[in-house]
């Protein structure tokens, strides 16, 4: 089933760890199984932000060697970023499994994600100057606790709370997906994609890398493939409509948008509640009633719209 | 002959057919037999006794409990405040009852009723008034996707827009939608009418067996099977007299609405009811 959700402020931010944090705990019983955050923070031009994790949560429980080698994927991570020319100014360690950088770059981001990719376990969850993706097994209270998303301040954010259907319960079937390799560009969906391989092989012919076989990844990828070609966001958007085939509704974020697009069956559900200063967006509205506990007008989108919003 | 043997036998059951459109709404029993349709558990309620409860820090089993309760007591008339957009509330009401919610529910809010009369002040989500058998539904904001699916009776009303799927399944009754509503609306209809004011999304009426809808605004476009039927006088009064019971009025006149049926190229339906095909074959 799943449920996802979003926020976006215009011309201010909020905290929106905290508001995404109770409207995805207001979905759980859409998708029990992971919850997972794409938050957007205050971007600096020099500065890149990646999360990455070493292992998966499940082989920390059981491996035996596995914490051995979570020091040697991360001393991996560290030499193979120095030696790319990467400076690293910050690092947080969220988890035993899960690490933030703050770090600056001139050189080719995609090589450089490509390197520590390479290294086996190593997994980005995300890149950019924006975007800090979070997710991983439980709960939103307790991912967000895990991570402590409550001080999160931003201007945006989409999350997901999922009940596996299609792939494993484990951090990489888990959304937001990032779309490798393009900066600040994170998605989440609701629903299935029926022509998942056809696409998927067409974007691998182009280069791009798949870390899940969860299709909605495809729609991360698919997208920020064709904002690369043509640069429009809400253009890609009301291409996907036609062109993936299935039942969907997805919400995509960038830098500084969120939007949102239904699929021409209408078969997947969406809320939205707009005022003037907020725009917030989930599966169901008791989710925006989590930071709008009083009445407010919300509706649904019709079959095929595709909407966008700055902040 | 076999049909019109079985049309004379049903009326000669106290059965018969409102000549408004034909087999898809005849009304099964006379009016003389209204209290057969009492449930013998139905609290006796009076609508003169009123109470009020704020159900914010109430979950939808306990929302749901307490109203019972209130009927138990003899409350025929409550006011939910706060539902908060909670899913499932108001379910299963087999009662006469004035019913207000002072807010917006959540999915399948007021599902499964047969007789309450309730006023929904805010939006609902997906699934409202699902299964409904008799009484009125009339929701003052937006409703969601699967408005009224299945219903067999009653008149469901929601004031602004709907989403997809409207009336699916729908099996009797009459749904009013103030504005738009969605793709697929009426699909597989099979008795009942429904009303959209306003502009009717793609594939209308879908398969549907039977049922008229009738639409003020502009149509997508048309699903398998149904097609356009010409408006009649007596359409026309009955829908100026449905829509005033509700304050509604189409911007066009519902002398310039269009009326869709089912083309019955599909068609291989026998609408009576299983225990009625037993007492008429």
């Amino acid at each position: 089933m799943c449920g996802i959700a979003g926020l976006i402020y215009k011309g201010k931010s909020s905290d929106i760890g905290q508001e995404l944090t109770s409207m995805l705990q207001a979905l759980k019983h859409r998708g029990p199984d992971s919850t997972g955050f794409a938050l957007y923070g205050h971007p600096k031009a020099d500065q890149y932000i990646m999360r990455f994790k070493v292992a998966e949560q499940e082989e920390v429980k059981k491996g035996f060697e596995i914490r051995k080698q979570m020091k040697e994927r991360k001393a991996a991570v560290d030499a193979r970023m120095a030696e790319m020319g990467a400076k690293v100014e910050a690092q947080e360690q969220a988890t035993d499994y899960a690490y933030r950088y703050v770090f600056s770059f001139d050189g080719d981001l995609r090589r450089l994600a490509d390197y520590i990719e390479d290294i086996e376990g190593a997994e980005i969850l995300s890149l950019g100057h924006a975007l800090e993706l979070i997710k991983d097994l439980g709960d939103a209270n307790r991912v967000s606790a895990q991570y402590g998303l409550d001080d999160f301040q931003g201007t945006h954010a989409i999350g997901h709370t999922r009940m596996a259907t299609e792939s494993d319960v484990d951090i990489r079937s888990a959304h937001p997906y990032w779309a490798y390799p393009f900066n600040d560009v994170s998605v989440v969906h609701n629903g299935q994609l029926t022509n998942y391989w056809n696409n998927r092989r067409a974007l691998e012919r182009r280069g791009h890398r798949f870390m899940s076989n969860c299709d909605s990844e495809l729609i991360a990828v698919y997208l920020a493939d064709s904002m690369d070609r043509d640069g429009d966001l809400e253009e890609s958007m009301h291409r996907s409509i036609s062109e993936l085939d299935g039942v969907f509704t997805y919400v995509v974020a960038t830098q500084d948008r969120v939007g949102m697009a239904k699929d021409v069956m209408a078969a997947k559900p969406m809320v939205l509640y707009e005022s003037d200063d907020l725009i917030a967006l989930a599966s169901e509205e008791v989710a925006i009633r989590t930071i709008f506990p009083h009445e407010i007008d919300t509706y649904d989108p019709y079959e095929g719209e595709v909407r966008v919003w700055q902040s | 002959m076999a049909e019109l043997k079985q049309e004379q036998q049903s009326h000669r059951m106290g059965m018969h057919t409102e000549q408004l459109a034909g087999r898809t709404q005849q009304i099964f029993f006379s009016p003389e037999e209204a209290e057969n349709f009492t449930y013998s558990y139905a609290y006796a309620v009076d609508t003169n006794k009123h109470t009020e409860f704020d159900v914010a820090a109430l979950d939808s089993k306990a929302i749901n409990i307490k109203i019972r309760e209130l009927m138990s007591q003899g409350y025929g008339s409550i006011a939910v405040q706060n539902p908060g957009a909670k899913h499932s509330l108001g379910v299963g009401i087999l009662n006469r009852l004035q019913l207000h919610f002072e807010g917006s529910l959540g999915y399948f809010g007021v599902g499964l009723i047969d007789g309450p009369n309730v006023i929904i002040s805010g939006r609902v989500g997906w699934s409202c008034a699902e299964n409904m058998m008799a009484g009125t539904v009339v929701i003052e904001k937006n409703a969601g996707s699967t408005f009224g699916a299945a219903i067999r009776g009653g008149d469901l009303v929601c004031k602004g827009d709907v989403g997809s799927r409207t009336g699916i399944d729908m099996k009797g009754g009459t749904i009013i939608v103030g504005g738009r509503t969605g793709a697929f609306s009426g699909f597989m209809m099979q008795r009942g009418r429904m009303i959209i004011l306003g502009d009717a999304g793609k594939s209308l009426g879908d398969s549907m067996y039977d049922g008229t809808i009738y639409v003020g605004g502009k149509i997508a476009d048309l699903g398998v099977d149904a097609v356009e039927g010409e408006i009649t006088d007596l359409d026309i009064q009955w829908l100026d007299r449905k829509l005033s019971l509700y304050g509604l009025q189409t911007p066009n006149g519902t002398k310039n609405m269009t009326k869709i049926v089912a083309g019955k190229k599909l068609w291989n339906y026998d609408n009576l009811e299983p225990t009625e095909k037993k007492l008429v074959l």
